[in-house]
């Protein structure tokens, strides 16, 4: 038990990581708000780029930028892929955002809610 | 090989994303519509430069984007397979915007119509570079892109029910991308590359030091699962009705007969090159496959049978032929790959006409979808009616049909183990049973002559979705007859994949 517990504290990046997403998955699951739902999108989405970016930081390095005159060596930086992608990763979860708030404002527009058991609800009144 | 031909899958993808950014500014619909059926034409002749050149010389292309080598650049690679897809994915974008073009002008509304284009468009690009990309992250990148275009394509149809199927399918595409997102990053962690030969050496490097044996195991699940709930597989099949049913035409058509495939080759794309077929069968995964794959097809096939509006039942019967194409995956130790590939190109084919004939049969009718509001119309509208009919009778697999084709080789890749042939039999059996029970109504639905209902026999066809559909329905009855040779190329083409 205790050595459980001694991994997942050495390993804390990753521990807050699993708990973020769980956080964003119920979220995004159990709420019935569709604002709130994509706010639980939005912590999957920085929950996985939380462990993207930990796995590519080394302890007591700094970023790859070569400074003139010094010599540059492996040792120095840390891994420079994982930041690249979650910049990557991020622009995609905006732009997921963006369609999604475009899309909770057409219901809105169109039901006058953004409670999806409402909406549904009302969408099958409307089709009887 | 000329320097033009070596850059023909760089071109397409990006011809079909400049496509979409300069018909922002053009106002008119027409006018979009014309240059997205340029464009489409453009890259189906290049895409069949593309394939002739390969098949010729046997050759893959390597191409190096911004010609930085192989571990920091990014690839596009374009072997037989790739090339073969791409000229299906042209072919029956094209076909799929001629003949639902009446439908999409009444459809979406006439303000917003360059940007339903702009969208196809778009989701073109993005499907053609995840048949090209060799490279993982590019490949979850697009494979956003295409989410976020085909959601768009289902909500262009401004009603209130497209616009909670579009919810529905936005949340099942989220999770399916999130799920792969996490696999790949894992993935990255244990093998340190992202360009797919290098992961292959990796993972392969880890499987014969016996190191990471749980994560690696764990990469396998999320990113099958992830791009099974893409693709649309049966426990995850719920948003494919409802976004189907609501859609205009060539959007139905566009998203059942090619987005779904798209992240299929990207799997199959994942397990030759990334994880190798013998990880895959000794880790068991394929069993699991072959298992949802036949479930699968019986499963929405039963769906299918209640249902009584045309566009549902033919999107749960897509969701039942993706269990085929599973289930060839499944099969992979013993050739499945390429019955499962076999039948990407016929499913692609039939489906995407079915939808374009439905579409236009139920315009007939006023958009009416009920079966049985469309008693009949075989004698109104007789070319959407005779290719429906052809595409119902290669669904339920009728010998000289193609759907006939691809279940022959799912029986053969299968023959190897006793027990697998036997439940591989008599899964294709009663799907094919289940298939006939609810096509066969539908047909003698179409082409009855109903008492009670006026045939308007002053109707005319629109000249366009004619064409589209006789040249579809020649290409399908072709494929039919002539499967061998286009197998025996896939299995070429596998070789080098």
């Amino acid at each position: 038990m205790k050595d459980i517990l001694m991994r997942l504290m050495d390993n804390y990046y990753e521990t807050a990581a699993v708990i973020l997403f769980f956080i964003g998955f119920m979220t995004l699951l159990l709420h019935r708000n569709i604002i709130k739902k994509i706010i639980g999108m939005n912590i999957i989405d920085s929950a996985t780029f939380l462990f993207l970016a930990s796995n590519g930081y080394i302890e007591g390095r700094v970023a790859p930028f070569a400074t003139p005159g010094v010599a540059a060596t492996v040792e120095q930086f840390v891994n420079p892929i994982p930041t690249g992608l979650v910049l990557t990763g991020i622009v995609v979860s905006v732009s997921v955002s963006a369609f999604s708030f475009a899309l909770a404002y057409r219901l809105n527009q169109r039901y006058g809610t953004l409670d999806v058991d409402e909406i549904l609800f009302l969408a099958r009144g409307g089709a009887q | 090989m000329s320097l033009f031909v070596r850059n023909i899958p760089f071109f397409s993808i990006m011809l079909a994303m400049f496509a979409g950014i300069i018909t922002i500014p053009i106002r008119k619909g027409r006018a979009a519509w014309y240059i997205t059926v340029m464009v489409e034409t453009v890259i189906l002749a290049m895409s069949s430069v593309l394939l002739f050149d390969l098949v010729r010389s046997g050759e893959t292309i390597t191409f190096a984007m911004g010609h930085y080598p192989a571990p920091w650049g990014n690839e596009i690679r374009a072997g037989i397979l790739e090339a073969m897809m791409a000229v299906l994915f042209s072919g029956v974008m094209l076909f799929s915007v001629l003949g639902g073009e009446k439908d999409i002008f009444a459809d979406v509304m006439p303000k917003k119509q360059n940007l339903y284009f702009i969208t196809y468009d778009e989701l073109f690009g993005a499907m053609l570079a995840l048949i090209y990309t060799n490279d993982i992250f590019t490949a979850y990148v697009f494979i956003e892109i295409s989410m976020l275009a085909a959601s768009a394509l289902i909500m262009a149809r401004d009603s209130g029910r497209s616009l909670i199927a579009t919810l529905r399918y936005l949340v099942m595409m989220l999770l399916g991308s999130g799920l792969f997102l996490l696999g790949i990053i894992i993935l990255y962690v244990i093998t340190g590359h992202l360009l797919m030969p290098d992961l292959g050496r990796g993972v392969a490097k880890i499987v014969a030091e016996g190191m990471y044996t749980r994560p690696l195991l764990c990469v396998i699940a999320l990113v099958c699962i992830g791009l099974a709930i893409k693709s649309a597989v049966f426990p995850f099949h719920t948003m494919l009705p409802g976004a189907h049913s609501v859609a205009t035409t060539t959007s139905s058509a566009v998203l059942s007969g090619l987005v779904l495939k798209a992240y299929i080759l990207l799997l199959i794309k994942c397990i030759t090159r990334v994880f190798s077929i013998e990880l895959m069968v000794n880790s068991g995964y394929t069993d699991v496959a072959l298992a949802l794959g036949m479930v699968g097809t019986v499963a929405c096939s039963m769906f299918a049978l209640r249902e009584s509006d045309m566009k549902r039942m033919i999107a749960y019967s897509s969701s039942a032929q993706i269990g085929y194409i599973f289930m060839g995956i499944g099969l992979a130790g013993g050739g499945g790959l390429v019955a499962a590939c076999l039948h990407v190109i016929v499913h692609a084919m039939t489906k995407s006409m079915m939808f374009i004939c439905a579409g236009n049969m139920a315009r007939t009718r006023g958009h009416k979808t009920d079966i049985r509001q469309l008693r009949g119309v075989a004698w109104e509208n007789r070319p959407a009616a005779i290719g429906f009919t052809v595409a119902a009778l290669s669904m339920i697999g009728i010998p000289l049909f193609p759907g006939f084709a691809s279940k022959l080789y799912l029986a053969t890749a299968a023959y190897d183990s006793t027990l697998k042939f036997a439940l591989v039999l008599a899964a294709l059996l009663l799907s094919m049973v289940l298939n006939a029970m609810y096509f066969i109504p539908a047909v003698i639905a179409i082409w009855s002559r109903p008492k009670d209902i006026n045939i308007n026999s002053e109707y005319r066809a629109p000249k366009l979705m004619t064409a589209c559909v006789t040249v579809m329905t020649v290409l399908v009855i072709a494929l039919g007859i002539y499967f061998k040779p286009v197998a025996d190329l896939i299995g070429r083409a596998l070789e080098t994949f």
